[in-house]
């Protein structure tokens, strides 16, 4: 065992790295959760970003319009989401699952004149003087812009749900769809609204896996991210700071047992292997121990006749 | 009570439909199960490949079908099961996780064969076919022993199943022998294709200091890694990857299973489709080495193709004695070559290797 060649200060910046996809996804569908929509359809949407985002970028030459056409492709394809449950009044479960099925076909069809080629580098967001700080410079200081986007949108969205008047509808929507709308809210639209945001995090989050993460286009390869995204929102008891600390718990147990298996401790393998998803499942199950509870209409179909 | 009827008129009707596309059936058809996607650029890609060379090979007298992503378990026994059902005359399963579905399906299907790639399994109606990769990778541990200079060699691995662990061992055995001070570090990804995840290990390997990747997983995400990181050597897995030459890709594995293939389907339309343990290595051409680029020198090179020359003539086997195991006890006297039991079901580290293999 050779602790020492594991780099903390490469390690805590690449797991902040490896946690903006889920981060970007989850934050995105916990929007959606709490308008009371249960969209299945995050895998399909974050890899229907990937290839928009890869592909725009490889044409352009820029990776901000990439990631600018992820997130119109991800609420693109989420808009079909919405037409189907919140006006055709369709399940949402088979609506999701649908759009999974339908995104991951879709991508391939659209990336098969992208495989093996390669992306305009991101460039990162070296800010004079802060990145040259000894540990946190590169620790927290030197990342691309979309990693403290992602932060942002984070605290924009626990701001906008706790303190303003737009969050308190959303939520409204969300936990009595019937009730809200005898007060006169637009339920169907706020929802919408809700969806296409889902849609456009999603699909920054695919964009930020095939133009930073890897970087490359490979079909299917966001290989199950949107269903971890997914079930994080619901360990995370639908709270936006909680879906930070989750992800960054899962990017950096998967980045740091990678680390400890190159570097050859002694605990097996398999262990090491399934320790993301049991420590964030821990972890968030024990905080998860003050009763909140999901949003009172999710999943549930609403018709104003009824 | 309408919908019913229509309901039971539906699966009348498309009861008939078969029975009809089944009468007029004479094309042989040809199912493939992948266990990644097509586009995957390594492992499934070139098992694809050997699909479009039959339909390119047979025209019009064949029909083939595939389905990809197919995961290893309880959904696999299903899509076997779907395909034989569908009429497929000649199965070609494509990953060892799909052993034991396969097994279970050509029990019931005794008219259909089977064709499982990297297993151990047969039935009267189920052979198995693979290739001697061990060889690709010795000539790989070559140039990743020479072409280091960290001395530490990266090696992303996917399952510990006896294919696996058998690269590792040719690539390490034969990186020692040019390089005494050789490290291998060694992260076993439990995956097949996770682009995202093998990134990550091929950086974390990066990371600790490796200067060459060698990875058992089939998509392209480690070559971008090191393209990324730079001064990092990496080599093709099961396809070529030529889009990473010629640097960080120096060189490669290419699994060429097209004759195989075309070979197998003419024996089930001629109807003398036996089952067999298929095992076959350089010399038949269904493992091949990519071109070895510039970026290696050239007398690195020399040695390389030497070696490939005389393991095709069959004057040199990679494992040759004497060789240990991790544990110091004796394997291969001076001399011997290991035999092909031993190679199928290798699950032993050979010495020098650190670290056990995970059970």
């Amino acid at each position: 065992m050779d602790l020492s060649s594991i780099n903390p200060v490469l390690l805590l910046a690449s797991l902040i790295a490896a946690s903006t996809p889920i981060l970007l996804a989850a934050i995105g569908e916990l929007v959606v959760e709490r308008a009371g929509v249960l969209n299945l359809g995050v895998e399909g949407m974050m890899i229907t970003g990937a290839i928009c985002g890869f592909a725009i970028a490889v044409n352009t030459g820029s990776p901000f319009a990439g990631f600018v056409m992820a997130a119109l492709g991800g609420a693109a394809l989420s808009l079909l989401f919405a037409a189907l449950t919140q006006i055709a009044l369709a399940n949402h479960v088979a609506s999701g699952l649908a759009l999974t099925l339908f995104g991951l076909g879709l991508s391939s069809l659209l990336g098969q004149g992208y495989v093996g080629i390669k992306p305009p580098p991101t460039p990162k967001l070296d800010i004079p003087l802060l990145s040259d700080i000894p540990i946190l410079g590169p620790v927290l200081f030197s990342h691309d812009l979309m990693v403290y986007l992602a932060l942002a949108l984070v605290a924009a969205v626990w701001g906008m749900l706790k303190y303003t008047r737009a969050g308190l509808i959303l939520r409204a929507v969300g936990e009595n769809h019937d009730a809200a709308h005898a007060l006169g809210y637009k339920v169907v639209r706020v929802r919408v609204l809700a969806i296409a945001f889902g849609g456009a995090c999603a699909g920054l989050g695919g964009a930020y896996l095939s133009l930073v993460r890897v970087p490359q286009w490979t079909e299917g390869m966001t290989a199950g991210v949107g269903w971890i995204a997914l079930a994080l929102v619901v360990f995370a008891s639908w709270k936006a700071g909680r879906v930070l600390l989750g992800a960054w718990l899962f990017g950096g147990v998967s980045v740091l047992q990678l680390n400890l298996q190159a570097a050859g401790v002694a605990v097996p393998v398999e262990y090491l292997s399934m320790s993301p998803y049991l420590v964030t499942i821990l972890v968030l199950v024990i905080m998860s121990a003050d009763k909140s509870r999901a949003p009172g209409s999710l999943g549930r179909i609403f018709h104003a006749s009824q | 009570m309408t919908l019913k009827t229509l309901l039971t008129g539906a699966v009348l009707a498309l009861g008939l439909t078969s029975t009809i596309a089944l009468a007029q059936d004479d094309k042989t058809k040809v199912g493939f199960i992948y266990v990644g996607p097509i586009g995957d650029g390594g492992w499934t890609y070139e098992h694809d490949k050997g699909r479009l060379a039959i339909e390119e090979h047979f025209g019009d007298k064949v029909e083939t079908i595939y389905r990809e992503s197919v995961s290893e378990g309880a959904d696999a026994s299903r899509a076997i099961t779907q395909m034989a059902l569908s009429g497929a005359d000649l199965i070609f399963t494509t990953s060892f996780g799909f052993m034991d579905a396969t097994v279970s399906v050509a029990e019931k299907f005794p008219d259909v064969k089977f064709e499982h790639a990297t297993g151990y399994k047969t039935a009267p109606n189920l052979a198995t076919y693979s290739a001697r990769f061990y060889e690709g990778r010795a000539i790989q541990g070559h140039i990743a022993g020479k072409m280091t200079k960290s001395n530490i060699v990266g090696y992303i691995a996917s399952y510990p199943i006896p294919e696996v662990i058998r690269g590792i061992n040719a690539a390490f055995i034969h990186a020692r022998k040019v390089n005494p001070d050789v490290q291998f570090k060694i992260i076993w990804a439990y995956t097949w294709f996770d682009p995202a995840k093998e990134a990550d290990a091929a950086t974390a390997l990066i990371e600790q200091g490796a200067d060459v990747i060698l990875q058992h997983t089939d998509s392209t995400a480690p070559q971008a890694a090191a393209e990324k990181a730079g001064g990092v050597v990496t080599f093709g897995q099961a396809s070529d990857m030529a889009e990473y030459k010629p640097f960080p890709r120096v060189s490669s594995i290419i699994d060429n299973w097209a004759p195989y293939y075309i070979a197998r389907t003419q024996a089930v339309i001629d109807g003398t489709w036996e089952t067999q343990q298929v095992w076959h290595g350089i010399k038949e051409g269904m493992v091949e080495i990519g071109e070895i680029t510039d970026a290696v020198p050239a007398d690195v090179r020399e040695e390389a193709l030497a070696m490939k020359a005389a393991i095709a003539s069959g004057e040199y086997h990679p494992f040759t004695g004497p060789l240990k195991k991790q544990d110091g006890s004796d394997w291969l006297a001076e001399g011997e070559t290991a035999d092909d039991g031993t190679l199928l079901g290798m699950d032993f580290y050979v010495e020098g290797l650190e670290g056990d293999i995970p059970q």
